[in-house]
Order: C-alpha cells, then structure tokens, then sequence
C-alpha cells in the first residue's frame, strides 16, 4: 500500500495488517538485540571515560591537565562526526573483529563508537551534579579516590546517571535504524526497504510504531527507576 | 606542661587562593597550639581564614608553607597512604552536614568503619553505640532526605565520631557532647558556642591569629579590637532572652 494511490487512512488500517507484522517481528529482535548489546557496551565504557573526565577535570579528585583535555579533545571530535561517516569509519574494524563489515554484529561496534562519546559526556555532566561537601567529607573520613569513586560519586549520582542512559539508549534506537541502512537488520532496514525504496508505506507506518513505543518504554522505565530511587532516598 | 600535652602545633602556616582577581592570601603565618583534650575554640568574621586554617589540619587544603603537628605527627610530610591513615584519626563536622543522600542513617554512620576493613559485628556494634551516644537509634533506615536540620547534624556528628578520632574538627556546632579525652577544634563564629563550651580560644582576624587565651580572659578584658567586638557582641547578644545564634554577625 503506497500512499501515492491511497488514501492515509486506509494505509493506517492496512499498515495493521498480520503480514506486516509477520515480517517486523524478526526485525524488533534484531532491533532488541542491537539496542541491548550496544547499550550495555555503551554504559561501561561511556561510564570509565565519564569518570575519568570527571576526576582529572581540574577540580576534580585527581587533576591531570593533560589527560583532561586530551580525552576531552579525542571525545570532541569523536561527537562531531556524524552518525553515518562514523558507520563508514566503523567497517575497517568490523570486519577485524568479525570478519564481515555488515550484519547486526558488526553494526553493534559503529552504533557503541558512536555513541560512547555522547554518553561519556552525559556522565560527566551526572558526575558535576554532586556537591564538593560530600567529597569532601568523604576524603577527610579518609577514602580512597577508589572508594570515593565507587562508594560516594556513582550512588550518590544515581538517579541523574540514571536518567542520561535513558537519553543515550534512545540515541542508540535511533541509531540503529540508522544501521539498518549498512545492512545492520532491524526496524531500520525495514523501513528503508519496504517503506522508502518500495513506496509500501503501511510497512513504514508499523516500524513507526514500533519505534515510538520502543522509545516511551525506555523513557517510561529510566523516569520510573529514577525517580523510584529519589522517592526511597526522601529527595522528593 | 609536657610536650604531650600539646596535642596540636601549628606554626607558621600559610595560605594564598590563586583567584580571578589575583591571589588571595588567606592564611598569613598562623602560630597555634591546642593542648590534649581541649575544647579550643577560635572565632572571628566570615572570611578570616577559619574554615581554611580547620581545613588545613587534616589536609583537605594543603598550606603553602609551615607546620602542621597533631599527636607528634607532621601532617604536611605524609605520605598519600599514611595521610589517609591519619585522617581517620581526626573526625570533621561539617556546617553544611554533607551527609550521603544515598546512604541510610545506619550506612552514613557505618562508611568511615566500613572503608577501614572492620569486621561487620564490630561496625553494627559501634554504629549503634554511636546512634545511641547521639539519639538517632529510632532513625539508622531513615535515608538523610527525610530528617530535620538538627538530625542531619547529629548524624553528621556521629559519623565523625564512629571511628573514634582523637581529634575532632567542627564548624559551627552549637551542642556538643564532650566524649572522653577527644580534643575539639571548634571553628565558629557562634559566640555562645565558644562561651560555653570550650576552654580556651583564639581569635582569628585578617588571617592572623591576634589573640589567645581562656575564654573568660578574653570575653572580660579583651586585647584585640576583633576580640573585644565580640565581647561587646556577646554582653548585647547575652540582654536579649529570645536569642538563637550569632547569625547576624
């Protein structure tokens, strides 16, 4: 069904239709599959150089100039490439971890590349929100920055980490729709070739919904959690 | 007097802040010895130096020149490790609580033992002495978010004191229970705080220490013209029935 011969509400019915959705089931596995593995990649090195910019800022625990404003110079210019060069970018190592530069696997490494950088970022700025009193009472209880990483900064932060890995996991759905274009499977992939190159816009309109429930999940979830936790702790 | 006795020598300390408008010398040559087991109170203005020169004391500022002994030990020649060591013998309470939001009352109170690789009976055990020692035992779930000013401040002082310091270092504390044989630093410009609780004070302006004594000696026959402001503060302040603190200082 085309919007082109038909009229839109018939090619929102239709795009309920059991076929569509027979075929866009694999397709939201795959979509889960590239959005979990690259999300958990995401969070644990987005979350080593979120700390390690916060603790060598200047007024951080432990103050290297140099390594502040290097890491920060490579995560800058990692951001300013867009999305799609660094797919492009991506497909060297790919293929050296897989063997293959497409398919869901070798689109998991673009999609982290992509975004660890964002999300390194968005930990950081969490990491700022504490106050310089609890580090400070911490230390002169006599933590180790270890300890004040591990024990005060990250549970304290909680709920604000929280929330910038709800804003990274989106960019990462999003991305992977974007994937789906370099061969990566998933919701994307269905949306380029049914609904773009074959005009069949029922099809588009399902990954459309898709994508948005996909999205209020996640949103729902990470507003939930954290504000579950912000509840226990009596903070609001 | 033995040297024993003197429990903390500071000497000479100073310290300049590098700020947007050119340094700021805040610490100009401080001289300063605190004997052991005594609550030593040093007052002045809002901006005198007092937080920094506490501050200096377990390190969290280092001075830029000067000595800083407490119980023998040179704090300014330690080592990372051994710094760390020793802050754990020198409690701090902080005008501002800075308790952990993500901790219960109990864990608040619990971490200073819990980083030291206490076995867990001891650290229940001690903790709930401290609770006691401080009335909070009803509170060790609450999480900090739910209590009241005078609560977070009392898990504030438990918290300093769980690991039994011999030191304690305390900004602006009105009410405190002397335990046995701890030395207080009090850095405040609460006057009743100093009249009433401690046993000798020094009196801090412009960086410099101006005058040291016993707290009568100085609320009666002050030297210093800070000092003697204080004392006139204190006699207006003491005619007012309805007073709470020196906040309007």
């Amino acid at each position: 069904m085309s919007l082109l011969d038909t009229p839109i509400w018939e090619v929102i019915k239709g795009s309920f239709a059991p076929d569509i959705w027979v075929r866009l089931v694999p397709a939201i596995g795959e979509t889960l599959y590239m959005t979990l593995l690259s999300s958990i990649i995401m969070l644990v090195f987005g979350l080593l150089l979120g700390i390690l910019l916060t603790v060598t800022n200047p007024d951080g625990l432990v103050p290297m100039k140099i390594l502040y404003t290097g890491s920060g110079w490579v995560i800058n210019s990692l951001r300013s490439l867009p999305q799609m060069i660094m797919i492009i970018l991506m497909i060297p190592v790919a293929r050296l971890f897989f063997g293959k530069s497409y398919g869901t696997n070798a689109c998991i490494i673009s999609i982290a590349a992509s975004c660890i950088p964002m999300y390194a970022r968005i930990v950081e700025s969490s990491l700022l929100e504490i106050s310089k009193g609890k580090i400070e009472a911490a230390k002169s209880i006599g933590s180790t920055n270890f300890q004040i990483i591990f024990r005060i900064l990250l549970p304290e932060t909680l709920p604000s980490l929280i929330r910038g890995f709800t804003v990274a996991v989106i960019a990462v759905i999003s991305m992977t729709a974007l994937a789906g274009m370099f061969g990566a499977g998933g919701i994307g992939d269905i949306a380029v070739r049914f609904g773009y190159q074959r005009f069949q816009h029922d099809v588009l309109f399902a990954s459309v919904y898709v994508l948005i429930v996909l999205v209020q999940l996640v949103q729902w979830i990470g507003n939930f959690t954290s504000k579950q936790i912000l509840k226990k702790r009596n903070l609001i | 007097m033995g040297v024993m006795d003197n429990y903390i020598q500071i000497s000479g300390v100073h310290k300049t802040f590098r700020t947007h408008s050119g340094p700021l010398q805040v610490l100009k040559g401080i001289d300063l010895t605190v004997h052991k087991g005594e609550i030593f109170g040093i007052i002045g203005f809002s901006g005198a130096g007092k937080s920094t020169l506490a501050r200096c004391i377990n390190r969290l500022e280092a001075p830029d020149s000067g000595s800083i002994k407490v119980g023998g030990v040179e704090i300014l020649n330690l080592s990372k490790k051994q710094l760390l060591q020793e802050r754990k013998k020198i409690g701090m309470i902080f005008q501002t609580f800075n308790l952990f939001e993500a901790k219960t009352v109990y864990h608040n109170i619990s971490y200073p033992l819990e980083i030291s690789r206490i076995p867990k009976s001891e650290i229940r055990k001690r903790v709930l002495e401290t609770a006691e020692l401080v009335g909070l035992s009803d509170k060790l779930n609450a999480y900090p978010g739910g209590l009241s000013g005078g609560q977070k401040q009392r898990v504030g002082i438990a918290r300093a004191l769980v690991n039994r310091p011999n030191l304690l270092l305390s900004d602006l504390l009105k009410e405190i229970n002397r335990a046995t044989g701890i030395t207080i630093l009090m850095i405040t410009h609460e006057l009743d705080a100093i009249r009433y609780t401690c046993d000798r004070m020094a009196v801090l302006e412009d960086g410099k220490i101006i005058e040291v004594g016993s707290v009568r000696e100085i609320f009666s026959n002050p030297l210093s013209r800070t000092g003697a402001l204080f004392a006139k503060v204190f006699t207006e302040f003491q005619r007012v029935t309805e007073y709470e603190n020196g906040g309007g200082i």
